[in-house]
């Protein structure tokens, strides 16, 4: 007998081998006779390139070889940009090793190959580079206008995209409220805790690649498409992957070049970044300066809501850089209805790293802006935020809903969700609290935030990606092959980095299949293994690739109730399946699907038309996004004397429908908040007026530890997604989207009686207290 | 985030060490590393010999030695806030040490390290500095005692010569009546001091008879806040205090980075020093 394994808070099937360092974390592979890469990087933010001199480096000990650009210029190709978002999109030419011009402190220029990477790093001194500087380009605003210096030849606009619904003109013209809102979405850098590495080997004809990254299956395509080795040559395996957060959904310059000098050199060669390395040129987020524009009528309703965008993009298009902002031009309007909506986008270039997908990847933005201007709209209304969020958002029984910006929201109910936050929160009797303290005009203030929001996840239906130009499709595949011993190997076509799909994808098969959790293994991360996927990325993997294993266990198990049924000697339609068994109706007749794995085995007695195998493949395409949504409230408490800022309590209600593992669920809740409690409070990339990062290292680039953060109260309702038939929504970015307002519209709360609006993230000491220090003067 | 080459030396004793250090004039002193090695992968130092003391017994363990506390230079972190000695004899060296950084720095980092280091953004040199605690520079010439007040030079710079080795710090033990609190202001619980004060105060009958504070990252060395030394003698607890610890700031030249100019650094001198008092003169 089996027991029903979806639901159940399974302890991780992978953990124990992470825990005890019994890891194949890239760096940790080696090969006979590897070499070591590193990248000799430019330390200025924009300059040509006069000349590159690699011969006093080419002479020291243990130096096998040293490149420039120009040694690679033929054949290193440029890096993609699979999303070309726009009809006027400029997409420049992106060296993988600069060889004219370098546009961003930390890109390569040149690159030794060594015994050992003490010699390779000794040997990058040894490099002369004569550079003739050209003006930095660091300001949105100013790269926009008619003045500045180029990024690139074509200019500083990446793109331009508009999205107009409803009459825009009609909800602003008489409007008795207009919030006019500017919001600044500081750079992040993502730090997953694994910095990037890669190795690269051949055997003269084929290649294989290590990598620590997200989509093994993406980077095969697009490592044959930018160096024309044929696919079939190139092998992509991402062995343990420790994090990435986007931010190895990506196709870098290094594992170009890995796989190149490889060919060149005819010997494996590896590279592992240092973490200031990775500040500088692991690709970052966010980047946006949001003007939005909300009208309401006096009671609160939305009328209409206008965004207008600047999206920073870098130096350069990377993988999906422009498609960034573009995520989250279906969602400014989240849950809320109104009559009208534009959303406009301008992608700016910069001398600065390219940004592109990170945790949430447009979704956040878009999130924090509505939920501050909903909050900005309560005060202006002298309403509780909580009020003025249910006079427009969409009611339970409205669902499936589509939406002002043109997506149908298939489920949801955010009356349930919200009720039970405010419960768990004690919501009045913080409010009694935040009003003693202002009576008492206590130094330390309470102030409390609320973040309602929404999200897309399971990208993508293809045709919908379609529709968008994205350069690929967004199903999923998953294969299921029963062993001859009645075990079971699942082959996924995602590509975890820390999601545990091993366990939940182990929780679901269990189910399908009616076989022990431990009878399953879960293969990935290997083309040559997992010969068809598109990866992690987007809550995607449950959604549709969990999904997919649904399916191939479905086929699996129609395959095995032919065979039940010859074995039998009986109609198929007499089978019942009931805990992994084969029941003759009626009678005590059975046989295990284990069991029947093994007569397919020995094949001695197969029904005509009956392969010998209880194998399957499926892929699955959605016909819809997900959404998950949920209310998350924080209460803070703002030291008005110093400006320090502390959470004291945190909930968070999210509804992520389905849950198959609700340990690994609270998991991602638990480091999704985290993560966007950072961006609130302490992460901030900053570059200096001439390009350069100042935050390179952990001492200057804040990340929070569990000492910095609260016990976060966490609880779910369960509206099951229709899209799907596992009714799951996705939860790997949920809590990063949630989190970031709650804090800022709770900072911001506890800061209005003093007449402050806004305090901009990161919200820093220093900048709280020169917010109360501005409006005490 | 690969040192340049550099020679290792390992001495068995202090003279050898010293012998070590003369006879390179690129040399380094390796204590727990926790300071050095992050500029040697940053390529940001170069020297071309590192000395290593971790073994030399003369400069292990803390020793309680009647009128004052000595704490042998590699005394980890975690050794001395855990020493009886330092909890009773100089508790607020032991408040302070538990705030540096985490478990695992505390567990590698070094007491004369930190110290020798000289970054005034580093909890123990304000602490040092206060209490007017004397450090004991070993060399081939003999023994030199500095007081602290002499020893922090400029921004990592200390006044220990080429060929001299910290071997320990005299903390003078405080008689009765004496409070002690150490606030420290950082953004997160990993990162260094934005600001920090450490602070001892004699109290008789209601009153401040003496403080003496020394500042965390308030300039270029750590610094005593003398201007509100001087206005908290023999003051009532209260309203006069509040007004001596906005002197706090007089004098500073606080530096200015991505975590606080130094305008707001000034301010944050004035009301933790504040509260540094309040707290170590047991006012509510």
């Amino acid at each position: 007998m089996t027991t029903q394994e979806v639901g159940r808070p399974r302890r991780r099937k992978e953990d124990a081998r992470l825990l005890t360092g019994r890891t194949q974390w890239t760096d940790n592979l080696t090969r006979p006779g590897v070499l070591h890469v590193m990248f000799l990087r430019s330390p200025m933010a924009h300059a040509r390139i006069e000349r590159v001199d690699v011969s006093a480096a080419r002479g020291l000990p243990g130096v096998v070889a040293a490149f420039s650009g120009r040694d690679f210029a033929g054949e290193q190709g440029s890096l993609p940009c699979a999303w070309p978002v726009s009809e006027d999109i400029v997409i420049p030419d992106h060296p993988p090793m600069a060889v004219d011009e370098v546009r961003y402190v930390g890109e390569a220029v040149a690159c030794v190959i060594a015994t050992d990477r003490y010699r390779a790093a000794d040997a990058l001194d040894a490099i002369e580079v004569d550079y003739e500087p050209l003006p930095a380009v660091v300001d949105m605003n100013e790269a926009l206008s008619p003045g500045s210096p180029k990024v690139h030849e074509a200019g500083n606009k990446a793109f331009s995209a508009t999205i107009t619904s409803g009459d825009l003109d009609a909800a602003f013209r008489d409007a008795p409220v207009v919030i006019d809102r500017t919001y600044v979405q500081q750079r992040l850098i993502p730090t997953a805790m694994e910095p990037r590495a890669v190795m690269a080997d051949t055997d003269g004809e084929s290649f294989t690649v290590w990598s620590s990254t997200q989509i093994p299956h993406v980077l095969r395509v697009m490592l044959a498409v930018v160096t024309g080795i044929p696919e079939h040559r190139i092998r992509v395996i991402a062995p343990d992957v420790g994090g990435g957060f986007g931010s190895k959904l990506q196709v870098t310059a290094e594992e170009v070049l890995c796989l190149l000098l490889a060919r060149r050199l005819g010997r494996p060669v590896k590279w592992t970044e240092s973490r200031s390395e990775g500040n500088l040129t692991v690709h970052h987020g966010r980047d946006q300066i949001q003007h939005i524009r909300l009208a309401a009528d006096a009671d609160g309703r939305i009328r209409g809501l206008q965004v207008s965008l600047l999206a920073d993009m870098g130096a350069y298009l990377m993988l999906v850089t422009p498609g960034i902002p573009m995520l989250g031009a279906s969602l400014f309007n989240s849950i809320y209805k109104m009559d009208a909506y534009e959303f406009n986008c301008t992608g700016v270039f910069t001398t600065k790293m390219p940004t592109d997908a990170y945790r949430g990847a447009g979704r956040p933005e878009a999130t924090f802006g509505i939920e501050r201007t909903m909050d900005e709209l309560a005060a202006e209304l002298d309403l509780d935020p909580i009020e003025v969020r249910r006079r427009n958002w969409i009611r339970h029984e409205e669902f499936p809903y589509t939406t002002i910006a043109g997506l149908t929201y298939d489920s949801g109910n955010y009356e349930a969700a919200t009720d039970k936050a405010l419960s768990l929160f004690g919501y009045d009797k913080l409010r009694a609290e935040q009003a003693d303290r202002r009576d008492r005009r206590d130094p330390v203030q309470l102030g409390i935030g609320v973040s309602t929001y929404t999200e897309m996840c399971g990208l993508a239906p293809s045709r919908m990606l379609g529709e968008a130009n994205y350069g690929a499709g967004g199903w999923e595949h998953a294969s299921v092959r029963m062993l001859p011993t009645g075990k079971v190997e699942v082959i996924t076509g995602t590509s975890p980095h820390g999601q545990g799909h091993v366990t939940s994808w182990s929780q679901i098969a269990a189910d399908a299949l009616g076989v022990p959790f431990e009878d399953i293994t879960v293969l990935h991360g290997d083309t040559a293994v997992a010969h068809k996927g598109m990866d992690t990325y987007g809550s995607r993997s449950l959604v549709i690739g969990g999904v997919a294993v649904v399916k191939a266990c479905d086929k699996v198990r129609e395959k095995a109730r032919k065979l039940a049924a010859h074995v039998l000697e009986c109609s198929p339609d007499d089978l019942d399946f009931e805990a992994g068994a084969f029941k003759v109706r009626g009678t005590d007749q059975s046989r295990t699907i284990q069991e029947l794995a093994y007569a397919a085995f020995t094949a001695h007695d197969l029904p005509d038309g009956v392969e010998a195998r209880l194998d399957s493949d499926a892929t699955f395409d959605p016909d819809n996004y997900s959404f998950p949504h949920g209310t998350h409230l924080c209460a803070v408490e703002v030291d008005t004397e110093t400006g320090m800022v502390k959470i004291r309590s945190y909930v968070a209600v999210d509804d992520v429908g389905t849950v198959i593992n609700p340990l690994i669920v609270e998991g991602q809740v638990h480091g999704g908040i985290a993560q966007g409690i950072a961006q609130a409070l302490f992460e901030e990339a900053v570059y200096d007026a001439d390009g350069n990062l100042l935050t390179t290292t952990m001492a200057d680039y804040l990340l929070p530890s569990a000492a910095d953060l609260p016990s976060f109260t966490l609880d779910r309702t369960e509206t099951p997604a229709t899209s799907n038939p596992l009714g799951a929504k996705g939860v790997g970015e949920a809590g990063t989207i949630a989190s970031t307002p709650a804090v800022v519209n709770a900072i911001v709360d506890a800061l209005r009686p003093h007449g402050i609006d806004d305090v901009r993230m990161p919200c820093t000491p220093e900048r709280v207290w020169r917010a109360l220090e501005g409006v005490r003067r | 985030m690969i040192p340049a080459q550099f020679d290792y030396e390992r001495p068995s004793s202090l003279a050898e060490a010293c012998e070590a250090l003369a006879a390179d004039d690129e040399a380094k002193v390796l204590a727990g590393g926790q300071s050095l090695l992050p500029l040697l992968r940053l390529r940001l130092a170069y020297p071309t010999t590192l000395v290593d003391v971790g073994r030399l017994e003369e400069l292990q363990g803390v020793h309680d030695r009647g009128d004052h506390v000595f704490i042998g230079a590699m005394a980890t972190h975690d050794e001395v806030m855990r020493s009886p000695a330092v909890t009773s004899g100089c508790p607020l060296v032991a408040m302070a040490t538990s705030q540096v950084a985490d478990p695992a720095i505390r567990h590698r980092g070094t007491f004369g390290g930190s110290l020798a280091h000289a970054d005034p953004a580093g909890d123990l040199p304000a602490v040092v500095l206060a209490l007017d605690g004397v450090l004991v520079a070993r060399s081939a010439e003999g023994e030199r005692e500095i007081p602290a007040a002499e020893f922090f030079v400029d921004y990592l710079e200390s006044s220990l010569a080429q060929g001299e080795i910290l071997a320990g710090v005299k903390i003078p033990k405080l008689g009765e009546g004496w409070g002690f609190h150490y606030e420290k202001f950082h953004r997160t619980a990993q990162s260094w001091a934005t600001v920090g004060v450490a602070a001892a105060v004699h109290r008789s009958n209601g009153t401040i008879t003496e403080a003496r504070i020394g500042l965390t990252n308030m300039g270029p060395t750590p610094v005593r806040a003398r201007a509100t030394e001087e206005s908290l003698r023999d003051v009532e607890l209260g309203e006069q205090v509040r007004r001596a610890c906005e002197q706090a700031a007089d004098g500073t030249s606080p530096p200015s980075d991505l975590h606080a100019q130094p305008d707001y650094r000034r301010h944050l001198a004035r009301v933790l020093t504040h509260r540094a008092v309040r707290t170590a003169s047991g006012s509510p």
